[in-house]
């Protein structure tokens, strides 16, 4: 026995490590597999033994051969085992190999949940960093849902190595599990100004990495990122913030204008080049997305160019590079300044390095004219020849043919020179693009009928030296274009000049090897010649010459009969019984010709390529839906051949019919060409080093030509397109010339007059005109199209997953699922237990805090159970989620109060667009700026912090939210004056903070809601007949209607009361039972609270002080205390009540929404002219205005609405101007000054310091919307804050 | 986001893979081939960009390298980075990389690929950028090295080793018989580009003779 250890130990002392397994390795070069498999075996005896220091060694050289291509997937579980050594040393090599070669679908991942969450909390912090790397490999969607709430937590740890490490691991559990978003993003958002800087440039990192993918929801932290951007100096930073905003502009161009100061600034100011160049990068997306052309907007982009032209002019190739990629980009939008760069970018399409002549090629697309095409596309030519490498001779050939086709061969004036250069083009060797000069051909044969003459001549000889494109195998990706030569000598075969010729060529044997679809066209459109030659040779009447020709079909046919492709055979054999039939036609002197054409008479239209997707689907049809039902499954063995047949005839399928109406072919092309394009067996081709044709210099590789040849071949009647170059030269001076003369003259005949406009230039673009009157037939689409062009978004990109909104409050449901044992329940579901400890739900945290010791002693708890418990924790989610819809009410207080939890948040979404819009329409003063910057930063948090189970540190505003509480029930004594002051005391104190820590976003939650909590009354008004009252809530027993709180009566009352607004509520019974019990809830809000009765929490419900027999409706009138009247707000309420009839009484619920806008603070209060105009001097209020279009109503009855909706009063009226006054309840002015200039009228408003107005946007299209102003008080704010 | 790092030598071994999506080994291989063959071909003075290979991620990515001497730095990038930047993060892991092992060689990444790992864990995490600071890097994989040589002390093994060979030194003698140990040590003598290898041995041997009177 002992003697066994011994040796075991001693085995171990000569194990190999990794050095010597490396060194092992480079020694056995010759026999290396061998070498390691029995390296392997080795291995495998190591990690059988206990020993975990064998065992890690065994997993360290087990990474080494992964990383050699190994597969050691057998090892995982001892991967598992040393990462759950206890020593960091193992522990870190067992994280390293899992990282490795784990991946989703390693099932002994599943073991690891649990020794991850303990690595994760241990409290060395090497063991959680090495578990976050590992970790940020190899999770699972399961991994990433179990340890979300571990790794969120993780993000407030105290020392910054995990945070940052925490931070960016998020990213990678959002993607995995993207329900962990919206919990997680509020600390997230905090860890932005982390004051650790790797923090901070981590979660700038993960933000960015998100808001690439799904830019629009994160459009709210503009404001931060803008004050990072100026205040921060760590270039990586910058540089993310910088590609963000690149990212978000297009979404809002007003960002871009805040943006393009301080980025020409950074421009300027920078010696990073990295820097440098994202900077112009933005400036480029922000100039694309604000499309105006505005001037100061020039010097921004010749500042770009500039910068770029020195980029590319730098001797660094990177630069170079760089350079030309931002250019391309210009290009697009501001095509003119690129295009002064010409010399330039021609000069980098003569670079060495190929990366930077594909980036000139790029640009050369937005560079031509009708002017320099020709010309440049001689010098790509030239490239052409000299290109090695078939990739960027391939690049090359797109590119010649993408710039000369753009926008429907805008700059081509010489199709005849096209036709040429895309002839000259099929002598490429070994291109994998046959296809696409062939579908060039075609196109341009179809759509330009003067060309098809010329086009004809030219394929016909193309046909004629076919076979030196079928010459190798290896050519098949060329000669596709013969396709598209045999097409077009077919159907456009009355201009041939010598169709038998043509004919004979198609129907050579040679034909036969080519590949089978393009014998099929060959065998159709031999078909159509034939058609024409008969017509031709019965019209000279030589009756023998016809029957040559049907005698010369039926010798050759045969061939094609016999194909091995059903396509072509077919094809074949119906031909050849046709011409047999003709030929006895022929023998008997009947005249023929004129018949065989009508097969093929009919002119084609080209038709575009997305219109078949456009043709809209006719009602009834259900494509899904089984025509016959599937076969039985012992039916499906007969079915096997058909399907096979089926896959065949998809594979080639083309035009079968010989009558096929036109549009359907063109169709089916298209359809061909993209089978092409996706059959990986069809282009495919690969690269041949055979010269084939005449001109090219290896001649003597050529098959097929015997002679052996020193000078160049010129295939007979192939025009050479430099030829056309010339004569193009030639036929525009002339043209100038005759412009000239003719320009004299007309300058003779009337001298006084202004010359032409176009003359401007000497040679503009409208000089040249094209050679011919080319009639560019446009693409023909299916009637009733439908017109979105969606972009089909893949649907398995992780990344939309992620498309979630993070302004919206955080629903109960949403929580992470934390692991935790039954004592936390109640904190997860009061529903469970809340009656009986309702003062454990009004203190959830200090709960959650008790709930993490919990957790902290029961974490070895065993697996299974929690797991357990999390399913029916999900379960009971659910539940909840019935309930929150209303439709289950058998513990109505218990439900108030989970509601309560529920919609707790108080910002509501229009809030913080409109703090968005508000930083967006601020004047871009950076000082200013900042200081607005951090004000909607702090609003835009209004996803609560995850209530479950977060570390009590990371609560800093769980004071705050307890002393709202505690006023609320102060409230509710009546203790009025007390209240106020202290409720006056408390806001200042919070102004002061908010004065102070500007920077302090931590506090961010707390804040915001005493910002945003609003004084509270409806404003959803109804229709003309102007009444205040609009619909609250309906269901099938009850409607509630609100109406603004009375202006007249209540407000005084409240003025002296600080803040109070009453809000009267009509509850209207419509179903004809009785309703009782009603009580009313309101869930509170920071500064928004329904005044209760004496004693009652602050969950408790109000009970409406009447019953409501069937059909009769009553007013309640609830009396709301608010402390700041700055935003509108919107509270979530609950009516509970009882339907009773006579045999059952049910428990009903109705949710329902209070709105509360700005307007709503404002009294309607006298003013006199006099004290007006001072109030006006005082100086004391800000101005602002507004134009507002498309208002229809008359000025009197704008007026009227003014004042009635929101509570102005008019001071004087001039004619269709009219000034307005209104106070706040909180004693602000507000003067209107209203205006109507033609159409639109101008509001101009003034208004004293505390008080900021807005318009609302969305509210613009209503029909009320003309003078539904959205006001808001806003405090310490900078005016103008006025958009359209 | 960074979708691999590979590095890998003037004939295309690889020095060390790190893949941030999965691909099955075949699949990284490949992967590595490919990227040599894009890599290998270009000139030092052309542009370190090349738009993406066939085969790793879609049209979205680039190719960042350097190369350096012997090895080929090569990180394959989304859209989202930085061109430029990248290149800095290149040159910055190379240094730290000299800082840590001490005028850094290709032998120092051949033998101890484990040790390059860790660094690199340092620098980039799950694709992103985890730290650009050298110093903070270095400072980080140093105060690992150390909490892992206070853990695996020299004694802890050797010891063991040591008081087993000193008490049973005949199953010692009888054991270098055994073929595996002639074996084993015919691989450390013969590298021929380890001329320390004999050293090495040697100072097993000391370690043990200097722990015998401590056992």
């Amino acid at each position: 026995m002992a003697l066994k250890i011994v040796k075991g130990s001693i085995d171990r002392m000569f194990d190999k490590n990794l050095q010597d397994l490396v060194r092992g390795i480079r020694n056995h070069k010759e026999d290396e597999a061998k070498y390691i498999s029995t390296c392997i075996d080795e291995i495998k005896q190591e990690l059988k033994q206990d020993n975990i220091a064998v065992k890690a060694n065994a997993v360290c050289k087990l990474t080494y051969l992964q990383m050699l291509g190994y597969d050691v997937s057998w090892a995982a579980f001892n991967i598992v085992e040393v990462m759950s050594s206890s020593k960091f040393t193992y522990k870190r090599i067992g994280y390293l190999a899992a990282s490795q070669c784990f991946h989703e679908s390693t099932d002994v991942i599943m073991l690891t949940t649990n020794q991850i969450r303990k690595d994760l909390s241990s409290p060395n912090q090497y063991d959680t960093g090495v578990a976050l790397t590992g970790l940020s490999c190899f999770v699972t969607p399961d991994l990433a849902r179990d340890l979300a709430n571990d790794i969120m937590t993780l993000m407030s740890h105290t020392k910054p190595y995990i945070r940052k490490k925490a931070v960016l691991i998020m990213y990678k559990v959002f993607l995995k599990y993207p329900e962990s978003l919206r919990p997680a993003f509020p600390r997230l958002k905090e860890k932005l100004e982390d004051p650790d800087p790797g923090v901070q440039s981590a979660a700038v990192n993960v933000i960015c990495e998100l808001a690439r993918r799904n830019p629009k929801n994160y459009l709210s932290l503009a404001p931060l990122f803008f004050k990072l951007m100026t205040s921060s100096t760590n270039n990586w930073v910058l540089i993310k913030i910088i590609k963000l905003f690149g990212a978000l502009t297009p979404l809002e161009p007003r960002l871009g204008k805040k943006l393009i100061e301080p980025l020409t600034n950074l421009i300027h100011s920078t010696s990073a080049m990295s820097l440098l160049y994202e900077c112009v990068n933005t400036v480029i997306a922000v100039l694309i997305s604000l499309s105006s052309g505005m001037p100061n907007h020039s010097a921004s982009i010749q500042l770009c160019v500039q910068k770029l032209r020195i980029l590319i002019e730098d001797s660094d190739q990177n630069l170079k590079y760089l350079g030309l990629l931002a250019m391309s980009k210009i290009l697009k939008t501001h095509p003119k300044s690129v295009q002064s760069h010409k010399d330039l970018i021609l000069q980098c399409l003569d670079d060495k390095d190929e990366s930077i002549r594909l980036r000139a090629l790029d640009l050369l697309y937005g560079m031509v004219s009708k002017k320099n095409l020709m010309e440049i596309v001689k010098k790509l030519m030239l490239h052409v020849d000299k290109a090695e490498g078939t990739t960027y001779r391939d690049e090359l050939l797109t590119k010649i043919i993408d710039i000369c086709s753009q926008s429907n061969y805008q700059y081509i004036t010489n199709f005849e020179w096209y036709i040429s250069i895309l002839v000259e083009l099929t002598r490429l060797e070994g291109t994998r693009h046959g296809h696409l000069i062939a579908s060039q051909m075609l196109d341009v044969a179809i759509r330009v009928k003067a060309i098809r003459v010329f086009a004809v001549a030219q394929m016909a000889t193309l046909l004629d030296n076919a076979h030196l494109m079928t010459g190798n195998v290896q050519r098949k990706g060329i000669c596709e274009v013969l396709y598209a030569a045999a097409w077009i000598c077919g159907e456009f075969s009355e201009h041939l000049d010598n169709p038998m010729q043509t004919l004979e060529a198609m129907l050579r044997p040679k034909v036969a090897t080519l590949p089978g679809h393009i014998q099929a066209v060959y065998v159709q459109n031999a078909a159509k010649l034939f058609a024409t030659v008969l017509k031709n040779q019965e019209g000279n009447t030589e009756g023998t010459a016809a029957q040559e020709t049907s005698q010369l079909m039926i010798d050759r046919l045969p061939l094609f009969v016999q194909s091995a492709n059903l396509e072509v055979q077919e094809r074949a054999s119906c031909i050849l019984q046709l011409v047999k039939y003709i030929q006895k036609l022929q023998q008997k002197d009947v005249e023929v010709a004129e018949e065989v054409i009508a097969l093929f008479a009919g002119e084609l239209n080209p038709v575009a390529p997305k219109a078949q997707k456009k043709v809209p689907i006719p009602e009834g049809l259900d494509l899904d839906a089984w025509i016959n039902e599937p076969p039985s499954e012992s039916e499906s063995e007969d079915e096997q051949p058909k399907a096979i047949f089926a896959k065949e005839e998809t594979k080639h399928s083309r035009p079968r019919h010989t009558e096929v109406d036109e549009k359907e072919l063109a169709r089916r092309r298209e359809v061909r060409k993209q089978e092409q394009a996706s059959n990986p067996f069809y282009i495919k081709a690969s690269p041949s080093s055979q010269k084939v044709y005449q001109e090219a210099p290896g001649v003597d590789h050529i098959p097929v030509v015997q002679i052996d040849l020193s000078v160049p071949l010129k295939v007979p009647g192939l025009p050479m397109s430099d030829q056309y170059v010339k004569l193009e030269e030639e036929r525009r001076q002339k043209d100038r010339a005759d412009k000239k003369k003719k320009e004299k003259k007309k300058r003779k005949e009337k001298r006084s007059g202004r010359g032409k406009k176009h003359d401007s230039g000497p040679e503009s673009e409208e000089d040249i005109t094209p050679a011919h009157m080319v009639d560019i037939v446009t693409e023909e689409m299916p009637e009733n199209a439908l017109p979105s062009d969606d972009d089909d978004k893949d649907p398995n990109d992780p990344h939309k997953a992620l498309d979630i909104d993070l302004d919206k409050p955080l629903a109960d449901s949403e929580k992470l699922p934390v692991r935790s044992h039954r004592a936390a329940e109640p904190l997860k579901s009061p529903a469970e237990d809340g009656d009986a400890e309702s003062a454990a739900s009004q203190e959830p945290k200090k709960k959650s805090s008790k709930e993490k010791r919990e957790k902290k002693k029961d974490k070895d708890r065993d697996r299974k159970k929690s797991k357990d418990e999390k399913k029916k924790k999900k379960h009971r989610h659910e539940e909840k989620g019935e309930d929150l819809l209303g439709s289950q009410a058998d513990e109505p207080v218990v439900q108030s109060e989970e509601t309560s939890e529920v919609a707790a948040p108080p910002a509501s979404n229009t809030a913080e667009v409109s703090d968005l819009d508000f930083w967006l329409s601020n004047a871009p003063v950076p000082s200013n700026t900042q200081e607005a910057a951090t004000l909607p930063a702090a609003v835009a948090a209004p996803v609560p912090e995850t209530p479950s189970g977060t570390a009590p540190d990371s609560e800093p505003d769980e004071p705050k939210d307890t002393e709202p509480e505690e006023t609320d029930k102060k409230s509710s004594k009546h203790k009025k004056k007390k209240q106020k002051k202290e409720k006056k005391e408390e806001k200042e104190k919070k102004k002061k903070k908010k004065h102070h820590h500007h920077h302090r976003h931590s506090d961010g939650g707390a804040e915001e809601s005493v910002q945003n909590g609003t004084v509270e009354e409806e404003e959803e008004e109804p229709l003309p007949p102007m009444s205040n009252y609009c619909l609250l809530a309906e269901n099938s027993y009850i409607k509630m209607m609100m109406e603004d709180a009375d202006q007249e009566n209540d407000i005084q009352g409240n003025l002296q009361d600080g803040s109070q607004v009453v809000v009267s509520v009509i509850f209207e019974n419509k179903c004809d039972s009785f309703l009782k019990s009603m009580e009313f809830n309101v869930l509170d809000s920071l500064n928004s609270k329904l005044q209760r009765a004496e004693g009652s929490g602050p969950h408790d419900g109000l009970t409406v002080p009447f019953q409501l027999p069937p059909v009769v409706s009553n007013e309640a009138r609830f009396v709301f205390t608010v402390q700041s009247i700055v935003m509108p707000q919107k509270l979530k309420g609950t009516l509970t009540f009882i339907v009773k009839n006579e045999d059952s009484s049910t428990h009903e619920k109705l949710d329902f929404k209070l709105h509360f806008t700005c307007s709503s603070y404002l009294i309607t209060t006298p003013c006199y002219s006099d004290a007006f105009a001072k109030l006006l001097e005082s100086g004391d209020l800000k101005c602002s205005s507004v134009k507002l279009e498309g208002v229809i109503m008359p000025f009197h009855h704008l007026l009227a609405r003014i004042c009635f909706h929101h509570h102005f009063s008019v001071v004087e009226r001039v004619d269709s101007c009219a000034s307005m006054y209104s106070r706040s309840i909180q004693g602000h002015h507000v003067c209107l000054l209203v205006k109507t200039v033609s159409e639109p009228v101008k509001l101009e408003i003034s208004y004293n310091q505390l008080l900021c107005l807005k318009k609302k946007k969305k509210k613009k299209k209503s029909v009320l919307s003309d003078c539904d102003l959205d006001f808001s008080l806003s405090v310490p704010l900078p005016p103008s804050l006025f958009r359209q | 986001m960074i979708k691999s790092i590979l590095i890998f030598n003037n004939h295309g071994k690889p020095r060390l893979i790190r893949f941030y999506q999965y691909f099955a080994e075949e699949m990284q291989q490949q992967i590595i081939r490919e990227t040599f063959h894009l890599v290998s071909k270009r000139d030092d003075n052309v542009c370190n960009f090349l738009e993406g290979g066939s085969l790793i991620g879609g049209s979205d990515d680039k190719l960042i390298y350097r190369h350096y001497a012997t090895l080929y730095f090569v990180f394959c990038v989304d859209s989202s980075e930085s061109e430029l930047g990248i290149l800095d993060l290149i040159q910055v892991f190379v240094e730290t990389l000299d800082k840590c092992f001490e005028n850094v060689c290709e032998l120092d990444l051949i033998f101890h690929m484990d040790k390059v790992h860790y660094i690199l864990q340092e620098v980039v995490m799950g694709g992103m950028v985890l730290e650009t600071n050298m110093n903070e890097i270095v400072a980080q994989v140093e105060l690992q090295n150390r909490m892992e040589k206070s853990e695996v002390s020299p004694s802890a093994t050797l010891k063991d080793h040591a008081s087993v060979l000193t008490s049973n030194i005949t199953v010692f003698i009888s054991l270098v018989a055994d073929l595996r140990i002639a074996a084993h040590i015919s691989d450390v003598a013969s590298d021929p580009n380890r001329s320390d290898v004999a050293v090495d041995v040697v100072e097993t041997t000391d370690q043990s003779e200097l722990s015998r009177p401590s056992s």
